[in-house]
């Protein structure tokens, strides 16, 4: 625990990336196994635990420290995690310190009501940087500054592989990552993932643009709803079962009632949803049940998880991605009639007599649970990326966008000590071919107050800069924004004003370089 | 609560504490005829007093601090000498804090007064030990009086730098630490570890290692940053905290920002400093420190001076002994410049 605690420590205070790499590198190089691959997992978010721990501190606390001591170190510190940690009475010798992986190794089956005496035997154990380390491990989430993919970059460069060569075979390996390691080592070869649930990645659509619909020969394309939920792949083999978000993130923890009956062999690509009684719920709905480490049965309940299918790329370990999409279709319903596992159905093609109906249905197409449709061609083989000319998405006509977070205000009132103006941007690309965002707007409104918690949090968490109330934040969350019109606007530099903007949801899942370009808005003026 | 037994003879004024039946003030902010002078920081030995009572070291490091400001009548007293002023006898004791520094002991009718001035407990190649005097009333400093501070050992923080140094080999390794004291006990420290290499200085460093040296304290090579033929990658370069962000730091090589100080114990502080590599040195006392040294020292009245105060006051009262805030003025937040 000693090594990880001071490599979190060096971290957390390293600006620079290739400092941190030096410092990660260092570690798993001197550290044994199991205790670095539990760093490693920490470290990309893989930890399959998260305590809230604020109560449990003070009930220790209580016990340990005078509580106008607490209270007056609490202020001034800040944080009643690292207050603890700088305060907690420590022996004059400490017994030999808990190693990272006996801590994990109990964490991970460890019920809520035995922490409390397990972490007071641990913090009597550790030195203040020990003890600072566990608190943050416990939460689940670590923030010191490193990405999954830098972790995994320091790794790699351990043992003079590339990124990308890890995160093939990512999905296929998990913690403590023995098999990882001892390849990087030099000891073994690469682990061998086929068959294994690993992460395929996705085939992408484009915009449908004029040009594309005039150029467009209904003929060669399947149309389908574009479903209000969010994109996953659901990869299942070897008696493993994995749910992947759209950027290979597995989410699946989070959604122990669809996986428990997914006992195929196949990956498969669709919309998870919320659906109750055959409808598809809102997307706010499918929003309680993301982002969680844990769920509780209340939710299974409430919010039950449903699957579209819309395409499958491997069926039976027979790589179907060389297919076209209307033989990969085929395969799919063939295979779903036979297999039949619950909490799934498939995504029905529309069949519009003709491109005159099609438009209709599109300029029609209000329901909640839909955004619009999919154009897909029948011809195409499962490409990873975005290929042109492949799939179309046709967004329905809403006034919404997809911004970018850039910075946060403290509200006023009763919000006064949360993070609740968010100022959004929009990305442009320069002359010189420079790519940035540019600022928007500004809203205070249409969030929730459990979405507030989570706004705020995200902003404390991705703070770059301070301007007295104003947190400047990394470019990684996405808004979508609901507003009334666009205007022409000398005052602001991006030449835009969006009249009355509202926080129509947060797309926790969308990656932020996929968020709406200023010309998109700009195309919106209103005439 | 009744006014203080001991408040006939001692007491705060506007000017600083002053002990009437002696004729003398302790440490005062403001310029005074007679002043006794615990330690040569700016917040304790200002300018233009008349008369100046300290040890020979302290009144050397005002006389390179403060010039012609540093007073007119300059008396020293050595360690454990017994000196009569008025009605009262006074004696200086080592406070362990920086070379010079002398806890102010003064005894009337009886009675047994310690004016710590700023003090530690933790060993310092560059000064002699604190040295604890049993007294009815103890004046103490409260710095780090929050039971989150505590200091690491020396040679813990003293390794962390040397083993970033041993990670970091290309970057010059910058140390913002206090000119007077906390810079020559760093040196001390890193010779102590071995480290025999030149360090490099700021120009604001050199004065005090020059009067270091004179009077008696080995400091090994040291060479002035604005000498340097090369970037000093690699090379400790010791500045004062302030020029921590200047850009006078441009010229090093890529340099990780240090800072040595007991405020680097609370990463909010750290962090609002900038700084890379955080060093947990000080010159003051830590929390537990603190409350071993008022329980030794076996006053019944303990007053605090400078510092967080009312962690400490709620303390003492817990031990079961009457405390005070002072709140004095021009004492300020120390251990950072
Ligand atoms: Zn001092
Ligand atoms: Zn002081």
């Amino acid at each position: 625990m000693k090594a990880f605690s001071e490599l979190l420590d060096h971290l957390v205070y390293t600006p620079g990336r290739n400092a941190k790499l030096r410092l990660m590198q260092d570690y798993f190089r001197a550290t044994p196994d199991p205790d670095r691959g539990y760093a490693l997992a920490a470290l990309t978010d893989g930890l399959p635990f998260s305590f809230p721990v604020r109560r449990t501190l003070m009930n220790l606390m209580t016990r340990r420290l005078d509580p106008e001591l607490f209270r007056l170190s609490r202020d001034y510190v800040g944080d009643t995690a690292e207050t603890v940690a700088l305060a907690w009475p420590e022996p004059a010798t400490l017994p030999a310190p808990p190693r990272l992986g006996d801590i994990v190794a109990e964490l991970e089956l460890m019920d809520r009501n035995a922490l409390e005496s397990r972490l007071e035997t641990w913090l009597d154990s550790l030195d203040s940087t020990g003890r600072w380390a566990l608190l943050k491990l416990l939460t689940g989430a670590l923030r010191v500054g490193v990405s999954a993919r830098l972790a995994k970059t320091a790794v790699a460069e351990m043992g003079a592989k590339s990124v990308t060569d890890i995160e093939e075979i990512w999905h296929g390996v998990a913690p403590p990552y023995l098999p990882l390691f001892r390849w990087l080592d030099g000891l073994a070869p690469r682990p061998d993932v086929t068959g294994a649930p690993v992460f395929r990645p996705l085939m992408l659509s484009h915009p449908l643009e004029d040009s594309d619909w005039e150029a467009l020969d209904l003929a060669d394309f399947a149309v389908e709803w574009k479903w209000d939920g969010i994109r996953v792949q659901v990869a299942a083999g070897r008696g493993e079962v994995r749910l992947y978000s759209r950027t290979g993130d597995d989410i699946g923890r989070g959604f122990p009632d669809l996986l428990a009956g997914f006992n195929f062999n196949a990956v498969l690509d669709g919309e998870l949803l919320i659906m109750r009684d055959g409808e598809v719920a809102p997307f706010n709905d499918l929003q309680q049940r993301l982002n969680r480490k844990t769920v509780t049965k209340r939710m299974l309940i409430d919010y039950p998880a449903h699957l579209r299918l819309y395409d499958a790329l491997e069926i039976d370990s027979v790589d179907l991605r060389p297919l076209p999409l209307v033989e990969r279709r085929a395969k799919l319903e063939a295979w779903h009639a036979s297999a039949r596992p619950p909490s799934t159905d498939l995504s029905v093609p529309l069949e519009p007599a003709g491109k005159d109906e099609l438009l209709q249905v599109w300029q029609g197409t209000r329901g909640l649970s839909i955004e619009g449709l999919m154009l897909k061609r029948l011809a195409s083989p499962y490409i990873a990326g975005r290929p042109r000319g492949h799939w179309f998405k046709w967004k329905r006509q809403a006034l919404t966008l997809d911004c970018v977070l850039m910075y946060a205000q403290r509200g006023s009132g009763k919000r006064s000590s949360y993070y609740s103006d968010y100022t959004f941007g929009a990305w442009t690309t320069h002359a010189d071919g420079q790519t940035e965002l540019v600022p928007v707007g500004k809203a205070y409104s249409g969030y929730t107050d459990a979405e507030l918690l989570e706004l705020d949090r995200w902003v404390r968490g991705h703070t770059t800069d301070r301007f007295g109330p104003v947190r400047a934040v990394t470019p990684g969350l996405v808004l979508e924004v609901a507003f009334d019109a666009v205007q022409r606007s000398s005052r602001h530099k991006s030449g835009v004003a969006i009249r009355f903007p509202r926080i129509n949801r947060i797309r926790w899942d969308k990656p932020a370089s996929e968020a709406d370009r200023l010309e998109t808005i700009m195309g919106l003026f209103e005439k | 609560m009744p006014p203080s037994r001991f408040e006939t003879w001692l007491h705060p004024t506007p000017s600083g504490l002053f002990c009437p039946p002696g004729g003398f003030y302790v440490d005062p902010g403001r310029p005074v005829d007679r002043a006794i002078v615990t330690h040569g920081h700016s917040d304790h030995a200002r300018p233009g007093h008349d008369a100046v009572l300290a040890t020979s070291e302290t009144l050397a490091v005002m006389r390179m601090r403060l010039g012609d400001g540093a007073g007119h009548a300059h008396q020293s007293l050595g360690y454990g000498e017994k000196l009569t002023i008025g009605d009262v006898d006074v004696t200086l004791r080592p406070a362990g804090h920086i070379l010079g520094s002398a806890q102010v002991v003064i005894e009337y009718g009886g009675q047994r007064a310690v004016i710590s001035g700023d003090y530690k407990r933790r060993a310092d190649p560059t000064c002699p030990p604190f040295e604890l005097v049993t007294c009815d009333l103890f004046v103490t400093e409260a710095t780090f009086g929050l039971p989150v501070f505590r200091h690491e050992p020396d040679a813990r923080e003293i390794g962390r730098l040397l083993h970033s140094l041993a990670t970091f080999p290309e970057r010059t390794h910058l140390v913002g630490v206090y000119s007077l004291g906390k810079c020559q006990r760093l040196i001390a420290l890193l010779r102590h570890a071995g480290f025999g290499r030149p360090i490099w200085l700021h120009g604001a460093m050199k004065g005090a290692c020059d009067l270091y040296e004179e009077l008696g304290i080995p400091l090994g090579p040291l060479d002035l940053v604005s000498e340097a033929k090369q970037s000093l990658a690699g090379e400790i370069v010791l500045c004062p905290p302030s020029a921590l962000k200047d850009r006078w730091s441009r010229r090093l090589a890529d340099p990780v920002t240090a800072f040595a100080s007991g405020w680097m114990r609370v990463r909010g502080r750290a962090r609002q400093y900038g700084v890379e590599l955080p060093l947990v040195i000080s010159d003051h006392v830590d929390w537990p420190e603190l409350i071993a040294t008022i329980e030794a020292t076996g006053a019944g009245e303990i007053w605090v001076t400078h510092g967080r105060e009312e962690a400490l006051v709620h303390q003492i009262g817990l031990m079961g002994k009457r405390g005070r805030a002072l709140a004095l003025v021009g004492l300020e937040e120390e251990d950072l410049e």
